[in-house]
């Protein structure tokens, strides 16, 4: 455990990537099998199912470190970790005189308390808590309580595995895939010679387009005079609908089918109905496209079912009846076996479309496996017009994708562009504020914003982004001076500020005091050069419903 | 019974003592100020005459200006204002940081005592006076880091951890930044470093100057050199840089290519709070009071009415009600970062970012240089 410990702190201790994988490769190099697969497992993100409930937990802190269970609150509150608090509450500085490895103290200490009572796990865990120095006792309990982040990233942790194995990187990120045990086998696997296996399954870097206002001699993309100006002749580019739903790669070889999330993460059991209907595609073939909740008879669902999908390992035959997906291919990047990236956008859209016009000649009314249809229009403001309806469509926008551009590496300017809508905004005024947990413990970052109903401000939303660094300190401290009341971590502030919040979908809601729902609220300015009285009120709100919101629900 | 009228009130000017007619640490213009040390938020140009410890003086002009009238006054001497006694006691904050007891001559309550902390420590710290206990019936203390999560170690503890950190950069061959307010927090990490080497630091130009007042107050410190950012033959891989926490992200940074950066502040006791700042190493090294001294403290005053200044505190109040005293929350607006607001590290000397010190990267700007709680 002291090595992971040692490790642990100084990945923490630095920033430099570089720095933190040679830490890794530190470790790996010297670790026995058995630990560095529970180190690979934790590292990776994994965690152990809960063994205690954190409710428990802090009932015992605030036992051992006879302070009144609210200051412990405020204490927590504070300092956003548990097992933060914990180790800074009751432990000394001091050397820990621990010798169990890292896998001994999952296997015969952690693991164990698995089913034992809780007065039983209480004098083991807070003996524990006892004898450790700050630094055991924190991994210890982070290691109970949850996953141990420490700014490490997957492909991070790949990088340092791979350069211990020496192997290519993409062969360990996709060894680490899916479910595995923590075992000294899967260890000696990861860094066993290439077999072959990731080649067979391995994605391509996704191609990704600008916004079109970054495009040069474009002040507006809101200007269909300005846009033609910028990018020419229509009939260079191709135009589709900018869908929303989750970006993605299928691999078809050797009769098999992986389906990659952008996050380089197989998410085919997650899919099964994409992964079935890959199976009529031949083998050498790699589809860019983006999977969407879509039913047969009705079209694209709205992004709050497909939502319902994500984060699901495996679906049930209910979920897969009410919100079916599907794949709707944009480009064909590897086809008969080659890589075809650098032929022009023209020629892979048809390649694509004879692909799968073929594929649904043979499985007519299956269309799990969908062209993104082009949008053709003789010019830029027939486009313009089109876009408008974009809210209707659920859709956020077009495409625009030169005809002559290869499939690149990373974000491409001047070849791809997204021309999106502009979000819906709203002025609103700061209602509550909380601390963050993580990097933002400590610091008011969760704020709650409301509008003009009558002559009361209700809350109509939540939003934790869109504010630099600078601007959250500054909030902060404003926060800090102008709490009126305190509920638990959440304070209510004097009502002064007011902040310019963009969003994407707007819906009818029962479920919250202002009758609206919005969808990625997130704050687009800080408006100090408006009063509170120059908010917006519900009704201006209600009115992007019908004025082109997402409808009803 | 109706309570008297408070000795010491948190007004819109500072915290006046109407029966004394002058104001401690005031942040509008007055006539007569009591200055407990030489921090920006603690100590602004805004009063006719101000009085203040002596070892502050140095301090107080090199930060507020020449002309400013100020009167140097000894430890523990009384002097007499309006209908009160008043005196300087050490706070072990920085050098010269003072408490200020104000005795009631006069009146119904004649004889009652009040003092003020301003910022202070217990820990012993070499590079300025050691705190002394003041007893009282009301007592005004800070309350920065008023949760039980702030303990500190010795100072010689944690200068044994960034003496390490230092040398493990010599061994990496990269420069290791340091951190620190320029005013109390670099002179005592140059004092705490005496223990263990002789080697000379490098100085920021906020930092030099600073530094070089609290040698000619006998402090001892490690030797050091100003950085001349012109001067390009000087290899800075293997030495230790201290900078005030704005100089972070700045283009003064530059020229310390592939530097180790590390933070002194009490704020650092919680990962948290570094993470967010980017430093790579968090030293847990703070010149206020942490959670055990300010308990201490205040029973050792034997105070029964206490007050707290600083708007992190809501949380102490509610214990010392609970334990039976008469607590409140003072509103004041001194900083909660760990040094002050710093500003006057904002008037970092232009030649030391070659004149193009980065526009909202300017110390005070920067969240780095933010402390909060």
């Amino acid at each position: 455990m002291q090595a992971f410990s040692r490790l642990y702190q100084t990945i923490d201790q630095t920033t430099s990537t570089n720095a933190k994988v040679a830490a890794m490769v530190d470790y790996f190099r010297d670790a026995d099998p058995r630990d560095a697969a529970w180190a690979v497992y934790f590292l990776s993100g994994r965690r152990i199912k809960r063994l205690v409930g954190s409710s428990l937990l802090r009932q015992w802190l605030t036992e051992l470190s006879e302070l009144p269970d609210w200051l412990v609150e405020d204490t927590y509150a504070s300092v956003g970790d548990l097992a933060e608090t914990i180790a800074l509450l009751l432990t000394r500085a001091g050397d820990s005189t621990e010798q169990l490895t890292l896998a001994e103290w999952v296997e015969t200490r952690l693991l164990p308390l698995r089913g034992r009572d809780a007065e039983a796990q209480r004098a083991i865990v807070t003996g524990w808590w006892a004898g450790q120095s700050y630094e055991q006792c924190y991994i210890v309990t982070k290691l109970l309580t949850g996953s141990l982040r420490v700014g490490v990233s997957q492909t991070l942790l790949g990088r340092a595995i791979a350069q211990t194995a020496d192997l290519p990187r993409p062969a360990i990120l996709h060894r680490l895939m899916g479910e595995w045990e923590a075992t000294p086998d899967f260890y000696r696997a990861l860094i066993a010679e290439d077999d072959g296996e990731a080649a067979l399954s391995r994605p391509y870097p996704f191609c990704l387009a600008a916004p079109l206002e970054d495009a040069p001699g474009l002040d507006t993309a809101e200007d269909a005079d300005q846009v033609a100006g910028a990018l020419g002749d229509p009939a260079d580019w191709q135009v589709e609908w900018k869908w929303d739903g989750i970006r993605a790669q299928l691999v078809r070889r050797q009769g098999q089918s992986f389906l990659w999330s952008r996050g380089e993460e197989l998410i085919g059991t997650r899919f099964p109905e994409i992964v079935d209907a890959a199976e009529r595609l031949p083998d050498g073939c790699v589809l860019d496209g983006e999977i969407l909740p879509w039913k047969n008879e009705t079209g694209i669902l709205p992004f709050a079912e497909l939502q319902r999908r994500i984060g699901r390992k495996t679906v049930g035959k209910k979920l897969l009846g009410e919100v079916p997906c599907l794949f709707l291919a944009y480009d064909l990047i590897e086809h008969a076996g080659e890589d075809i990236r650098q032929r022009p956008m023209r020629e892979r859209r048809e390649r694509l479309e004879s692909l799968l016009a073929r594929k649904d000649d043979a499985t007519s009314g299956d269309e799990r496996l969908r062209l993104s249809e082009r949008v053709l229009a003789d010019d830029w403001r027939a486009l313009a017009t089109l876009r408008t309806e974009s809210r209707e469509r659920l859709v956020e926008g077009f495409m625009l994708k030169r005809q002559d551009s290869p499939y690149g590496t990373g974000r491409q300017r001047g070849l791809w562009w997204k021309w999106k809508i502009e979000p819906h905004t709203v002025d609103a005024v700061m209602l509550y504020a909380q601390a963050g947990h993580g990097r933002r413990s400590n610091l008011f970052t969760d704020y709650t914003f409301g509008v003009w109903d009558g002559d009361t401000l209700v809350p109509f939303a939540k939003a934790y982004s869109g504010l630099t660094n600078q601007e959250i300190e500054r909030l902060d401290k404003w926060i800090r001076r102008h709490t009126i009341e305190r509920f638990g971590p959440v304070r209510s502030v004097k009502l002064q500020q007011v902040f310019e919040l963009a969003f994407e979908g707007i819906n009818r809601s029962t479920r919250h005091k202002s009758g609206i729902a919005v969808r990625f609220p997130r704050i687009a300015r800080w408006r100090e050069d408006l009063g509170i009285e120059d908010a917006d009120s519900l009704e201006d709100v209600k009115r992007l419903i019908e004025g082109g919101g997402d409808g009803g629900e | 019974m109706a309570r008297p009228a408070p000795l010491i009130e948190a007004t819109d000017r500072g915290l006046l003592c109407a029966a004394g007619g002058f104001t401690i640490d005031p942040w509008k213009p007055v006539e007569t100020s009591l200055v407990t040390h030489a921090h920006a938020d603690h100590a602004r140009p805004v009063a006719k005459v101000t009085y203040a410890s002596h070892a502050s003086i140095p301090l107080l002009r090199k930060r507020l200006g020449e002309n400013l009238e100020l009167r140097g006054v000894d430890w523990g001497e009384p002097l007499v204002f309006g209908d009160t006694r008043v005196s300087f006691h050490p706070a072990g904050h920085v050098l010269g940081s003072s408490q200020i007891r104000v005795e009631r001559t006069a009146g119904q309550n004649a004889g009652e005592v009040w003092v003020f902390t301003g910022d202070f420590k217990r820990d012993p710290d070499p590079s300025c006076e050691a705190f002394e206990l003041v007893t009282c019936d009301t007592f005004i203390t800070e309350a920065t880091f008023a949760l039980p999560v702030y303990r500190w170690q010795p100072g010689e503890v944690v200068a044994r951890e960034i003496f390490d950190w230092w040398q493990l950069m010599k061994q990496s061959e990269r420069p290791a930044v340091l951190f620190g307010y320029s005013l109390g927090k670099a002179q005592r990490v140059l004092a705490e470093l005496t223990r263990f080497t002789d080697e000379a630091v490098y100085l920021h130009g906020a930092v030099h100057p600073l530094t070089e007042l609290y040698r000619e107050a006998g402090v001892h410190m490690l030797p050091t050199l100003k950085i001349d950012l012109r001067d390009k033959s000087v290899d800075y891989r293997g030495k230790l840089i201290i900078a005030p926490p704005g100089a972070s992200g700045s283009t003064w940074m530059r020229r310390f290519a592939n530097a180790s950066t590390g933070f002194c502040s009490g704020w650092m006791r919680v990962r948290g709070n570094r993470r967010r700042r980017g430093y790579d190493r968090g030293f847990v090294l703070s010149d206020h009071a942490d959670w055990p001294g300010l308990l201490r403290t205040i029973e050792e005053t034997g105070a029964t009415r206490i007050l707290t200044t600083h708007g992190q505190s809501a949380s102490l109040v509610r214990l010392l009600r609970e334990r039976g005293l008469d607590a409140a929350e003072l509103s004041t607006p001194f900083s909660v970062d760990d040094a002050g607001d710093d500003a006057a590290d904002r008037e970092t000397d232009q030649d030391q970012a070659g004149g193009k010190q980065a526009e909202g990267k300017r110390a005070g700007d920067t969240p780095a240089d933010e402390g909060q709680a």
